[in-house]
């Protein structure tokens, strides 16, 4: 099902009103159903509410730095990539596609170039695309994240080396400290801590075997 | 900086005071290209596509300096009045325009569709046209879009059978 568009051709409004009719019917059930709304638990809200200064172990803020939303956003579980502090979802319905990579003929790079465009104020880094769907972080929480981090099955088959050489050299990674202005000329926020002290994070971690604590 | 492309068959070179400018302020403003248009200027509106080597690029996210050995197809390379692209028949024949500030860009969006994928269906359309036209003529860029197809896939048909 495609995600209602914020600019829609006539058909696609026809599937958007649907949408609406059955949100509507959906909160009139839960307002006369006397149910407090319940907020997705997840560990993008845990650790916005964690203070840097709590972050202790290397654990701690390699997860900080995984489960921020210049992560989180191309991490989607959902297919719909994400955009913004607010992680709402990628304006124009633009879909994950087949390869990751959008569609044949509206691509990531139909916009996203090797580097921001502070003209636009469109982000860009080398190889822009999706983390594959069996890569899909969104509302796991940090547990949850690291779990699926350090299993082949989820990490697209990397070792803890290669891990290592993903979250410390690759460009696209390293681009959330460099994330640009966004549309309205105002710079994207960063990550909880410094790059350099996330790549000593991410190599403490995984030098101490990569342990996972219990929460 | 000099920045050097084909531009609709022609080498061009051009000094640019920045490499990060958009392509489309180099193709209005310095080459005098008008037909390709500026909309938002945030990649959200598809009126400044063009093709880069064959691909539809919105120019005005696309710093200049990465066209560098590219061939760049804008709307005044697309056809000529005489010998017009399937696409601009496809247009002509069914009146798709109403002010018409986004039609070139979704021409070349749609050019850049027909090159994947020949006879695109409705799923299709709505995956990789996403351009917003103020006008609301969806329903008949829709309709145009399929007139394109056939009339570019005819015309294979018949060069096939005729070479
Ligand atoms: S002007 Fe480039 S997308 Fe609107
Ligand atoms: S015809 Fe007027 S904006 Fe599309």
């Amino acid at each position: 099902m495609r995600v209602p568009r914020v600019h829609q051709t006539p058909i696609q409004m026809k599937r958007t009103i649907s949408l609406i009719g059955l949100s509507l019917g959906i909160f009139i059930v839960s307002v006369f159903a006397n149910e407090p709304t319940q907020k997705a638990e997840g560990i993008q809200m845990d650790t916005k509410q964690q203070k840097v200064e709590e972050l202790k172990t290397p654990f701690d803020k390699v997860m900080a730095v995984l489960t921020h939303q210049r992560c989180i956003n191309c991490h989607p579980s959902d297919n719909v990539p994400k955009q913004g502090e607010d992680s709402h979802p990628h304006h124009f319905g633009m879909l994950r596609g087949k390869d990751d990579h959008g569609f044949v003929a509206m691509k990531c790079n139909t916009c996203h170039q090797d580097e921001n465009n502070k003209y636009a104020g469109v982000p860009g880094a080398p190889h822009w695309a999706l983390a594959p769907a069996s890569m899909a972080w969104e509302g796991m929480s940090r547990i949850e994240v690291a779990q699926a981090l350090l299993d082949e099955e989820h990490n697209g088959g990397r070792s803890h080396e290669e891990l290592i050489h993903h979250l410390t050299e690759d460009p696209l990674v390293l681009w959330a400290w460099e994330p640009g202005v966004n549309n309205e000329g105002e710079e994207r926020e960063k990550p909880p801590i410094a790059k350099d002290e996330f790549i000593k994070a991410v190599k403490e971690w995984f030098e101490t075997g990569a342990v996972i604590p219990e929460k | 900086m000099k920045i050097s492309f084909n531009i609709n068959g022609k080498a061009q070179t051009v000094e640019v005071p920045d490499g990060d400018m958009p392509l489309l302020w180099v193709v209005r403003d310095i080459l005098n290209l008008t037909g390709t248009k500026f909309g938002c200027g945030k990649a959200a509106c598809g009126a400044c596509t063009l093709h880069i080597d064959g691909d539809a690029i919105r120019s005005c996210s696309y710093a200049v300096k990465f066209a560098e050995g590219k061939n760049i197809t804008t709307i005044e390379g697309l056809g000529t009045p005489e010998n017009p692209h399937p696409v601009q028949q496809a247009w002509i024949e069914k009146v798709v325009p109403q002010c018409g500030y986004c039609q070139p860009g979704f021409m070349m969006a749609t050019a850049a569709l027909l090159n994947k994928i020949s006879d695109p269906t409705d799923e299709d359309i709505d995956n990789n046209i996403l351009n917003i036209c103020r006008c609301a003529t969806y329903t008949r860029m829709r309709k145009a879009i399929h007139r394109a197809a056939e009339i570019a896939n005819s015309t294979n048909s018949a060069q096939q059978l005729n070479p």
